[in-house]
């Protein structure tokens, strides 16, 4: 049995318990059990098809997509359970937003990608919808270069810029957690930079959940980290601790380089 | 021969064949358009725009009671078959991508597409002109709405699926509801090829006969009643062409004209609206 350690000694948003995961008959993810702190960045590396990906799709129900894929076990939520069959998954959706690996302006002007998520939930005047617009730019860092051009279409925008229009359009709903799942994976090495920067400053306000093919980029940028392996939960804690002193050797053998 | 001077060889061989195809379709079309176009554009005149129909052995006239019948039952197709088609093009896409119910809308969808329009406007004649008690526009329309939706349906759904995967996702993981996911995201981003099925709808439509002869039939008078017998263009070509008055004979070749233009009016319309797909 792997070390799980799922006490973090923090005030956890996200109580991950006995979790498995069914692709049809495959099983994708096995007894997977963490907390994920308030107002902190976790993120989850490993190699491909390691599961990572699987995982954060639970936290919003992204699974509930598709026929044939199904979660047992318990995602709590501050206390309620996510994977329950009453809850209402767009409510879930709202509070637990998610950022792609590829950049997905919807196909409408800058404004509007802001704005029709707003709309879904709050009924807002023009003056304040243009004011939450404006601000959610500001927090995606991307205000001073659209302002003169909300008009335009979303898809007229670089890629890098695309990417921090969709942390825009996530923030803007004002979620409790942001998933990000490779946010930059497509993207170059300075809107790469810019993207982890925001990363840093959005933690002040939301908790943040972030699934990385890069290694140095997970320790650069989180607290926490967790390690999966063939769709289990190898190991988890501090970045820090996890990165200077594995405690279990696939850890080190996939830090170190030695497989993945 | 080296293997080098074969390939070439073959390849040159390849490109004149598919030049030859390309020459002998195009030629096929410009010889009908030029056919029309030297027999028909004569025709054209103040007067065939503004009278109506001649009675036998009259002389003039125009077509104008049958170019607003057509029109008058193409915009109600056009108004029918819309909203159905695309609706059911959603559902298709969006929500039945497993129901067994979808598989055969599916299917029955697509012998629909390929039924004789002939067969069509009996099964309205029966369905509606018998029992009714007489041809009329609506029928027609009715007709050629039988002939358009799935048109509309089948292309509203290709083009649905081509949304990838990555900004339905997106749009769900905001917390929209499925319908509006659909209208107002995904649709939205296939707005001109949906835009461009109905056109070729229309266009396709346009130039049926068959289903109208049994369900608008023809009117010599100009009327708007479309509980009536109703002018058309196709009906008017199909009966003035094979008259003996020479005058019939060449409002006939003006009608053939005027529909091939409109036909290929809207062909390029919807190409030209096509390109612009990356805009909103």
């Amino acid at each position: 049995m792997p070390d799980h350690n799922v006490q973090i000694g923090e005030e956890a948003v996200l109580k991950i318990r006995k979790l498995d995961f069914f692709y049809g008959d495959f099983k994708g993810l096995n007894n997977v059990n963490l907390d994920i702190a308030r107002n902190k960045v976790t993120a989850f590396i490993g190699p491909s098809g390691c599961g990572k990906s699987t995982l954060l799709r639970t936290f919003n129900r992204m699974y509930d997509l598709y026929p044939g894929q199904r979660a047992e076990g318990e995602i709590l939520f501050n206390g309620n359970n996510l994977l329950d069959r009453k809850q209402d998954v767009n409510l879930v959706r709202a509070k637990i937003g998610m950022v792609f690996q590829k950049p997905t302006p919807f196909p409408m002007t800058i404004y509007e990608n802001i704005a029709f998520g707003v709309r879904l939930y709050e009924k807002l005047s023009a003056s304040e919808m243009n004011d939450r617009v404006e601000w959610a730019l500001n927090k995606a860092a991307l205000w001073g270069e659209v302002k003169d051009k909300l008009q335009q279409s979303g898809l007229s925008l670089s890629g890098g810029q695309q990417q921090r229009l969709c942390i825009a359009r996530a923030v803007a709903v004002k979620p409790e957690i942001v998933l990000l799942d490779e946010p930059t994976s497509a993207l170059d090495p300075i809107s790469t930079a810019k993207v982890e920067e925001l990363i840093d400053e959005l933690k002040l306000d939301y908790t943040i959940a972030i699934v990385t093919h890069n290694m140095q980029q997970a320790a650069r940028i989180s607290d926490y980290t967790a390690f999966m392996y063939l769709g289990e939960l190898i190991e988890f804690g501090k970045t820090d601790e996890l990165f200077v002193k594995p405690r279990v050797p696939q850890t080190e053998d996939y830090i170190t380089g030695r497989f993945g | 021969m080296n293997l080098y001077t074969r390939r070439l060889l073959i390849n040159r061989l390849g490109i004149g064949l598919s030049m030859l195809a390309m020459v002998f379709g195009l030629v096929a079309l410009m010889w009908i358009l030029w056919i029309l176009f030297s027999k028909g554009f004569s025709a054209f005149s103040w007067d065939f725009f503004t009278q109506d129909t001649p009675a036998p052995g009259t002389a003039g006239g125009g077509l104008r009671n049958a170019i607003v019948g057509s029109v008058m039952i193409i915009g109600v197709t056009t108004l029918v078959s819309t909203p159905i088609g695309i609706l059911a093009g959603i559902y298709l896409a969006e929500f039945g991508t497993t129901s067994k119910f979808a598989a055969t809308t599916r299917f029955v969808t697509d012998i629909m597409l390929s039924a004789p329009s002939i067969v069509i406007g009996l099964f309205v004649y029966a369905l509606m002109v018998v029992t009714l008690g007489g041809f009329s526009g609506w029928s027609g329309s009715v007709a050629l709405s039988l002939i358009a939706i799935p048109v509309v349906v089948r292309t509203t759904e290709n083009m649905l699926r081509l949304v990838p995967a990555s900004l339905r996702e997106a749009a769900f993981a905001i917390g929209a509801p499925h319908w509006r996911v659909s209208l107002s995201i995904t649709l939205r981003a296939v707005k001109a090829g949906v835009v461009t099925g109905v056109l070729l709808a229309i266009a396709r439509v346009t130039g049926e006969t068959a289903p109208l002869l049994f369900t608008a039939l023809n009117n010599q008078f100009f009327s708007t009643d479309m509980s009536q017998p109703m002018g058309n263009l196709p009906v008017v070509i199909f009966q003035f062409a094979m008259s003996p008055y020479d005058n019939w004979v060449q409002l006939a070749w003006g009608g053939a004209l005027l529909i091939a233009l409109l036909v290929l009016g809207i062909n390029i319309g919807a190409r030209f609206l096509f390109r612009q797909k990356d805009k909103i």
